[in-house]
């Protein structure tokens, strides 16, 4: 049974949140719209921390992956759901489908774009880097922008009337997914060539690592689930916007990954749930609110500089995870 | 291994939800709350503040006078931050936390549509005070508006151009704003149908400064007239720019223009360059004059645009309360539909069938480092 | 041709702009490795301080000659932001020397934040007037060309500030405790550089420098508002990076080529058939295509890096 234990807690985290989903028509819609953006952040930090803690390429670009998948997403609803609903029935697994063919085809753009970034990331360190990624994400930014008003991705007011299909189930479920396809990657043998590029890539190259094929890896994987999850933030907020992309989107996420310290799933999840409540809890100070985040990000960096629940939390003696 | 992770994440998982909702106590209330969603900080901060300021001088009006249907109303204003998604949130905080009976917000269409189908859902009614682009109303029957809207401000210009006897004109569309670009794109339909060219269409951004690689290309093609339906912090520049390069073609524009800063940034450079816009201060209306002096009084400058709609959407949603003879989202809406000849600050409100606001608009000019008055425009 | 030669202009001096608030980013940089995403909020506190300054000292200053009071507000802007950065480097960032960047950078981001929204609480969302501190005049070239004195006087005061930084880290024993901390902290400390101070020193210098630029560019584009430093810092960012990270004439270079071809594509884009709005992608796709040739900017060194 032990071999399994991963793929057990995955089946059981599935059933759980679809539990739970039958539910959450009882449940304040506040409250569910908090749970569901904490689902959807912790699979963006998830993915993000693939890229920047476990391989240590500083990517800086993920909200214009997530741009691309919500984008993608809404668009495979708004143009073809009626036709997908003919094809597949109206029923509610009708409708299942229908959203899982959106999100997975907003993963897929979203990949095709990690790969494109991926691959200059093979010449690029550090810095340059991330700036590369940035200025990726606001090159995607702008594209949309300038789109024709009238046309399929709706120009600088963006698209509206997104059906809101995003349920526990499907945020929890996907945060799932990405959760075991991350950690069982980084777990298993071929997995620890990430963290080999992350520790020395140097290093690593003259063992043999194919150090490229990791990097670009990371960065198609990390692009996939950030375009599901900006699929599933779509579907939540049913509008969607070129500016609701932009570089500062990436930062919160790079905050929730090194929050919650880098490389370690269990801090970045933590992280990523902490700041979407902290966040609903700063609403009462209006005016100070920014400013008090601000301060408290300052401080959390200066007293716990390795983050939440850094990695090295839950390494064995022996042994580097 | 991810069992071990698991269990390791349970308490402080478990504990940070708990925490949190046992954060969320409600007080009883025997008011009439009301939300507003509105961008009191970020970068489109000045308007979200302006809305705010009008709702909360209404809100004070109505209970100085004894409040409605017997019960002083209570506003809840929440901040979007000026981010898109956030206006969402806020909307579903208010709607289903506090349980507001009616929705004030927001300015920008973007942030209106994440609203709308949240009211929609909830039947509690929503009055957006400055969204212009017509999608946002077209959500469903909860969603009224008291501006008018895109198409009809782009032809009200593209007319008055023609009128100036401008025939070919050059325009500057701010890309990242749907309001200009819908302005643009009415303004151009109505104006080349109509025996005007346009020369020459350049773009900007909002938050950029320096405009001369597009105003010279402007110069270049020689033109009549500049269409720049933008906001009023990049337009003093524009203009600013404009006259620097030795351009003297007046330009004019939308209500995004209505600022006291946009003559105080831009100076001389503004002079006799037009706007249209949804009241004037200098209208010698007793209503209107009263509303200037009592916001004077209130913040030593004159109302802008924004503060009027903030004003006129709470003071029209108060009014439809009173008819109704209750709060109920189904009966407020019925009466709101309705409306017709609503004399409101920014002129006689009538809803029509889309749930668009019907009303007419003043073209204003700048003379003297003063904005004046030109003429009325009506639908 | 007229029209491209005013182009021409018109990108050279918001080139020069740029040029100047890339070369605090690219000093930091050099000297501490990490990218100071405050250095756009500083600029921002640069253009108020001028404000605000004017404001109170403007009465006294008024007898005298322009050139005169723009100089007493230089000067004074600068050394106060100066101050400011020394005080920023010594409450959030010195904690945090020897920890990973990233941590830094993230600190960074909040002191970012923290300025900005400071800044709208107290000088207030809405964007103020700037004063003219420069008398506005037409100064006309040849035929139709329009240069303003204020371009010209921003484009004199970019080259004096740059030559006078060029002689500060080449020529002077603080530049070289600079260059030598940026090769090597560990090394310098042991060859007697009080590592702190030259640390200290940097981030005046950066601040000073983006205290200048702020209130250079409010003289340019006559409004202020809290949010005005992120865009002119994030081109900044990429004009250092673009020219090499770290180097000074690079992030000049850097800085100019972005100006210009930002201008050229802003000016000609809709003549071939693009949209105008991809002006704002050009920087980032001008910085991609670069660095994809050479991977550490157009100035920069190559590091190898030894295992």
């Amino acid at each position: 049974m032990k071999r399994y234990q991963a793929q057990i807690a995955l089946l059981a985290a599935l059933l759980i949140s679809f539990m739970v989903s039958q539910f959450s028509g009882r449940m304040n819609d506040y409250y569910l719209d908090i749970v569901l953006t904490a689902g959807i952040s912790v699979i963006l930090a998830v993915s993000l921390n693939l890229v920047n803690g476990h391989t240590g390429q500083f990517s800086l670009g993920h909200a214009g992956f997530m741009a691309v998948g919500a984008y993608g997403a809404a668009v495979v609803s708004l143009q073809l759901g009626p036709q997908l609903a003919t094809i597949l029935g109206s029923s509610g697994t009708g409708e299942g489908v229908a959203f899982l063919i959106a999100l997975v085809t907003g993963g897929l753009a979203a990949a095709l774009c990690g790969w494109i970034v991926g691959v200059p990331s093979l010449r690029l360190r550090g810095d340059y880097l991330a700036i590369v990624t940035l200025g990726f994400n606001e090159i995607i930014r702008v594209v949309l922008q300038n789109t024709t008003p009238d046309g399929v991705f709706g120009g600088a007011l963006g698209l509206g009337g997104i059906p809101a299909s995003t349920s526990i189930f499907w945020a929890f479920g996907a945060a799932a997914i990405c959760i075991y396809v991350v950690t069982t990657m980084i777990g298993s043998t071929w997995g620890r060539g990430f963290l080999a590029v992350r520790d020395d890539e140097i290093a690593a190259g003259s063992m043999g690592i194919n150090t490229t094929r990791y990097k670009v890896t990371a960065f198609v994987v990390g692009a996939f689930f950030a375009g599901v999850g900006g699929g599933l933030y779509a579907h939540q907020k049913g509008a969607i916007n070129p500016e609701g992309f932009n570089f500062l989107k990436s930062v919160d996420v790079v905050v929730m990954v090194i929050l919650g310290g880098m490389g370690s799933t269990v801090g970045v999840i933590l992280a990523a749930i902490v700041l979407t409540v902290l966040n609903e809890y700063l609403r009462d100070f209006e005016q100070y609110r920014m400013i008090i985040f601000s301060l408290l990000l300052i401080v959390m960096m200066i007293v716990r500089p390795q983050g939440l629940l850094p990695a090295t939390l839950f390494q064995k003696k022996g042994r580097t995870a | 291994m991810l069992d071990r992770l698991l269990s390791r994440a349970a308490l402080p998982l478990s504990l940070s939800f708990a925490l949190f909702l046992t954060g969320c106590g409600k007080e009883a209330s025997t008011d009439i709350v009301i939300g507003e969603v509105a961008s009191l900080t970020g970068g489109t901060a000045a308007w979200g503040k302006a809305q705010n300021e009008g709702v909360k001088m209404a809100v004070e009006e109505i209970n100085a006078a004894g409040g409605i249907l017997g019960k002083k109303v209570k506003l809840i204003t929440e901040d979007d931050q000026s981010k898109n998604g956030e206006a969402a949130t806020v909307t579903k905080k208010l709607v289903s936390r506090e349980n507001v009976v009616a929705l004030i917000g927001e300015i920008a269409s973007s942030k209106s549509l994440e609203m709308a189908p949240i009211c929609q859902k909830a039947s509690v009614p929503m009055i957006s005070p400055g969204s212009t682009n017509p999608k946002v109303t077209e959500v469903g029957d909860f969603i009224f508006r008291v501006c008018f809207i895109d198409p009809f401000q782009g032809t009200v210009m593209a007319k008055f151009a023609l009128s100036k006897g401008w025939k070919k004109m050059a325009v500057m569309t701010d890309v990242k704003q749907d309001y200009s670009v819908g302005l643009t794109q009415f303004f151009k339909e109505h104006f080349t149908k109509n025996g005007g060219t346009l020369a020459v269409e350049q773009s900007f951004s909002t938050g950029d400064k320096d405009f001369k690689a597009q105003l010279t290309a402007i110069k270049a093609a020689g033109v009549d007239a500049i269409f720049v339906p933008g906001y009023y912090a990049e337009v003093g520049l524009i203009a600013s720019q404009a006259r620097e390069l030795g351009i003297n073609a007046p330009m004019c524009g939308g209500d995004g223009w209505d600022d006291a800063s946009l003559i105080q940034v831009a100076g001389k450079a503004v002079e006799g360059c037009y706007f249209s816009n949804h009241f004037s201060t200098e209208d010698k209306s007793e209503a209107i004059q009263g509303f200037v002096k009592k916001y004077q009084s209130l913040k030593n400058e004159n109302p802008s645009t924004f503060v009027a709609l903030g004003y006129d959407s709470t003071m029209l949603l108060f009014d439809a309360m009173k008819k109704a003879g209750s709060t109920d989202g189904k009966a407020v809406r019925d009466v709101l539909a309705r409306t017709k000849d609503f004399p409101g600050i920014t002129g006689n409100i009538t809803l029509d069938e889309k749930r668009n606001a019907t009303k007419s608009a003043v073209i204003l000019t700048i003379k003297d480092g003063q904005i004046v008055y030109v003429e009325t425009v009506k639908p | 041709m007229e029209q491209f030669l005013q182009q021409l202009l018109n990108g050279l001096f918001l080139g020069s702009i740029y040029a100047l608030i890339a070369l605090g980013y690219t000093m930091v940089y050099g000297v501490l490795r990490f990218i100071n995403f405050a250095h756009g909020d500083v600029f921002m506190l640069g253009a108020f301080s001028g404000l605000y300054l004017n404001k109170w000292l403007g009465p006294a200053l008024a007898p005298f000659h322009w050139s005169l009071s723009l100089t007493v507000i230089l000067v004074l802007s600068m050394a106060l932001c100066a101050a400011l950065g020394i005080l920023i480097e010594f409450l959030a960032y010195r904690p945090l020397r020897n920890r990973p960047r990233l941590n830094v950078l993230i600190t960074a981001i909040g002191v970012s934040l923290l300025i900005e929204y400071t800044g709208q609480l107290v000088f207030g969302a809405t964007q103020q007037p700037f004063p003219a501190l420069i008398p506005a005049d037409n100064i006309a070239l040849t035929g139709n060309l329009a240069v303003t004195n204020t371009q010209m006087i921003v484009f004199v005061t970019v080259v004096v500030l740059l030559v006078a930084l060029r002689y500060i880290v080449m020529s002077t024993r603080m530049g070289l405790a600079m260059r030598a901390l940026s090769l090597n902290p560990t090394a310098s400390a042991l060859m007697g550089v009080n590592n702190s101070v030259v640390i200290s020193f940097t981030f005046g210098l950066g601040s000073a420098l983006a205290a200048a630029g702020g209130i250079l560019y409010a003289s340019l584009y006559p409004s202020v508002e809290p949010f005005m430093g992120i865009i002119p810092g994030l081109k900044a960012f990429i004009a250092a990076v673009l020219g090499g990270i770290g180097n000074i004439p690079g992030a000049a270079l850097g800085g100019l080529i972005i100006g210009v071809t930002e201008t050229l594509v802003g000016g000609y884009s809709s003549a071939i058939g693009l949209p105008t709005g991809y002006k704002d992608g050009v920087a980032f796709v001008i910085l991609i295509l670069i660095l994809l040739f050479k991977p550490s900017g157009l100035l920069g060194k190559t590091e190898r890096e030894k295992v």
